[in-house]
C-alpha cells in the first residue's frame, strides 16, 4: 500500500468520494432496494389502480407457473456457456498469433478490435441480415460452397436460431479477449520460453506449463467480466430475433426486458431479482479476486 | 538450402498467414457487407444471384438518411448523451480513485467493496426502478436522465479502470511536490493530473464508447425526439422487415467516430483494464 501515512483523520479522502457516492447511491443503491420493493408487489403500469403488495406471489408464479422462466433460465446458460466459451477460445488464439512479431502487426491488432467497439444494436441487426433466407450472404456463400443446397432462414428455425445468435456474440467477444489476453502475454518474460526451449518442451508443454500458469489473473478476470456482460446481454438477441421464433433465442435478460417494456414492473423486478442472484454467483468470486488486488 | 527456404515459407503461411487472414476475414466481412448494401441500388440489393460488389455506387441512401430520416437528430443526442457520461463519470471517478490509491481511512476497504459491486446489477434490474424514479421526476425522455442512467455502469468501472493508472504513478512525484511547500490540491492539478491526462483521455474514451453503443436503457428512456442512435437504428424494424439500405448506411456513419477514437486510445486503454487483472 503506497497511501501515505496520517496519524489524524482526515476530511480529504471523504471529500474526494463524496460526489461519486451520492450519485451512485442515488443510481444503484436506491434503484436497487426500490426493485426488491416492487418485486412483492403487484404493479402494473397499464393497471395502475390494482398496485398492492402481494407477498411472494410473483416469485412463486414465476418459479413454479410461468412456462418461460426455467426455459429462459437454460438458454442463459447455454447462451453464456458457448458464447463466452468460444469467445474465449477463439480470442485466445488471435493473441498467440498477435503475441509473434511480424510486419503489419499493429494494423492486424487495430482492424481486428473493430467489432468490440461496434454498437449491440448494428451487431443484431447486421447479422440478421448476413443470416437472412433470400438475400443473406452467409447462405449464398454456404452454397456456393456446396455445403448447403438451398437457402436456410437460419433465425426463424427453431433449431438453428439460438446457435446462430451465439455465433453473433462470439464474433463481438473476440477482441476483448484477444486484447487483454495480448497484454497479459506480452509480460511473459521471454527467459522462461528459451529456458524450456533449451530442455526440449514442445508446443503444448510450453502452453500448460509457462504461457496459461503466467496469464491465468488476468484470464480469470476477463472471463468473468465477459460472463457478466454476456448474461446482461440484450440488444444483440432482441434486435436479431426478439426472443423468437417461438421464444427459441429468449434469455432471461431479454425475458425480462420484455416484461418491463410492457410495463409489467412488478413481475419484471422479481425476475431481475432472481437473474441478479444467478449474477451472484458468478459475481462473486470475481470481487473476491479483485477486493484481494487492491489490499 | 533451397529445401530449407521453402519449408519456412510454409511454415509462415499456415502458421501465421493463413489463421491471420482468417480471423480478418470472419471479423471483417460483416463491415464490408455493410458497406457495401449501403451504396447498393435497391435492384442490386434484392439481386439473384448475389451481388459481391456493386457495378454503380448510389449514395442516394446517405441522402435518404440525412433527409427524411433526419440521422444528424439522433448523432446530435447520441453525441450530447456520450460527451456528458464521459465528463461526469471521468471527473467524478477520478476523485474517488484518486481517494482510494492515495489515502488510507476508516471505511476504505467497505466503500470500495461498494463500488466494485455495482458492476454486477443486471442492466434490466436497474432499469425498472430507473424507470419508475426517472417518470416520477420528470426525467424521463432527457438527455440528463440517460447519462445518469449510464453512470450505474461507468462510474464503478472507471474507478476500477483509473486506479488501474493510477497505480502505475509513483507517489514520491506527489511527495516532492508537497515538500517543495505545494499543497494537497495543487500537488493533485499541477503534478499529478498532467501525467495521468493521457490515461484519463483513454478511459474517457471508452465512457464515450459505451454511451455511444448502448441500447437497452436507451429504448426505455427515450422518446422519438431524444433517441440516440441504436435506438434510431433500431426503429427501422418495421411490419414488413428492416429497411436494410439505410441501415447499413446509418450503421457505417455510426461506427466509424468510436473507430478512429478507439484506434488512438486502444494502448492506454488495454494497459488500464490488464493493471487491474496482472498484478497481485
Amino acid at each position: 500500500m503506497k497511501a501515505m501515512p496520517r496519524k489524524k483523520l482526515q476530511i480529504y479522502p471523504y471529500l474526494l468520494l463524496a460526489p461519486a457516492l451520492i450519485i451512485m447511491v442515488g443510481v444503484v443503491f436506491v434503484p436497487v432496494l426500490e426493485a426488491i420493493l416492487m418485486s412483492f408487489k403487484f404493479y402494473d403500469m397499464r393497471y395502475p389502480n390494482k398496485t398492492a403488495f402481494i407477498g411472494l406471489s410473483n416469485y412463486i408464479e414465476i418459479l413454479t407457473k410461468d412456462s418461460q422462466f426455467w426455459p429462459s433460465f437454460g438458454r442463459t446458460l447455454l447462451w453464456v456457456f458457448f458464447g463466452v466459451g468460444f469467445q474465449f477460445l477463439l480470442g485466445f488464439i488471435l493473441a498467440l498469433i498477435l503475441n509473434r512479431s511480424f510486419r503489419g502487426r499493429g494494423v492486424v491488432r487495430a482492424l481486428s478490435m473493430v467489432p468490440w467497439v461496434t454498437p449491440g444494436v448494428l451487431i443484431g441487426l447486421v447479422w440478421r441480415w448476413l443470416y437472412d433466407g433470400d438475400y443473406g450472404v452467409i447462405n449464398d456463400l454456404l452454397i456456393k460452397l456446396g455445403i448447403l443446397q438451398d437457402g436456410i432462414p437460419f433465425l426463424s428455425r427453431m433449431e438453428t436460431a439460438l446457435p446462430a445468435t451465439i455465433v453473433s456474440v462470439v464474433w463481438q467477444g473476440i477482441p476483448f479477449f484477444a486484447l487483454m489476453l495480448l497484454a497479459a502475454l506480452q509480460g511473459v518474460s521471454a527467459d522462461m520460453y528459451e529456458a524450456a526451449d533449451i530442455d526440449g518442451a514442445n508446443f503444448f508443454q510450453k502452453l500448460f506449463r509457462i504461457t496459461l500458469p503466467s496469464i491465468k489473473n488476468t484470464l480469470f478476470v476477463t472471463l468473468l467480466l465477459r460472463v457478466i456482460w454476456v448474461m446482461n446481454s440484450v440488444d444483440i438477441i432482441q434486435n436479431m430475433t426478439a426472443g423468437g421464433p417461438a421464444y427459441a433465442t429468449q434469455t432471461l435478460s431479454v425475458y425480462v426486458y420484455q416484461k418491463a417494456h410492457v410495463l409489467n414492473l412488478g413481475y419484471a423486478s422479481a425476475m431481475a431479482v432472481l437473474m441478479t442472484l444467478l449474477m451472484l454467483v458468478v459475481a462473486v468470486p470475481y470481487l473476491k479476486s479483485t477486493f484481494k488486488n487492491e489490499q | 538450402m533451397r529445401q530449407h527456404t521453402v519449408k519456412s515459407a510454409c511454415k509462415t503461411f499456415f502458421g501465421l498467414v493463413l489463421p491471420i487472414t482468417v480471423f480478418l476475414l470472419f471479423l471483417l466481412f460483416p463491415f464490408y457487407w455493410m458497406f457495401v448494401t449501403s451504396v447498393k441500388t435497391n435492384a442490386e440489393i434484392y439481386a439473384n444471384p448475389l451481388v459481391y460488389w456493386p457495378k454503380e455506387f448510389t449514395w442516394a441512401t446517405y441522402e435518404k438518411l440525412f433527409g427524411y430520416f433526419d440521422f444528424l437528430k439522433y448523432m446530435k443526442n447520441s453525441l450530447i448523451v456520450a460527451v456528458l457520461t464521459m465528463l461526469l463519470s471521468l471527473l467524478v471517478s477520478t476523485l474517488a480513485a484518486y481517494a482510494f490509491s492515495r489515502y488510507n481511512f476508516p471505511g476504505r476497504k467497505v466503500l470500495m467493496a461498494m463500488f466494485l459491486s455495482n458492476n454486477m446489477f443486471p442492466t434490466v434490474l436497474l432499469m425498472i426502478p430507473l424507470y419508475s424514479i426517472m417518470r416520477q421526476l420528470g426525467l424521463l425522455y432527457t438527455p440528463g436522465g440517460l447519462v445518469l442512467a449510464y453512470t450505474t455502469f461507468t462510474i464503478p468501472f472507471s474507478v476500477w479502470l483509473i486506479q488501474g493508472f493510477i497505480r502505475d504513478v509513483p507517489f514520491s512525484l506527489e511527495e516532492a511536490a508537497l515538500v517543495d511547500g505545494c499543497n494537497r490540491v495543487s500537488a493533485f492539478i499541477r503534478i499529478f493530473l498532467p501525467v495521468l491526462t493521457p490515461c484519463l483521455l483513454a478511459a474517457g474514451v471508452y465512457m464515450f464508447m459505451q454511451a455511444w453503443n448502448e441500447y437497452t436503457l436507451a429504448s426505455m428512456f427515450t422518446n422519438p425526439a431524444s433517441r440516440t442512435i441504436p435506438v434510431a437504428l433500431n426503429s427501422l424494424i418495421g411490419q414488413l422487415g428492416v429497411e436494410w439500405d439505410m441501415l447499413c448506411a446509418g450503421g457505417t456513419v455510426a461506427v466509424i467516430p468510436v473507430c478512429i477514437m478507439f484506434f488512438f486510445a486502444q494502448k492506454r486503454l488495454v494497459a488500464g483494464l490488464t493493471a487491474g487483472a496482472v498484478k497481485g
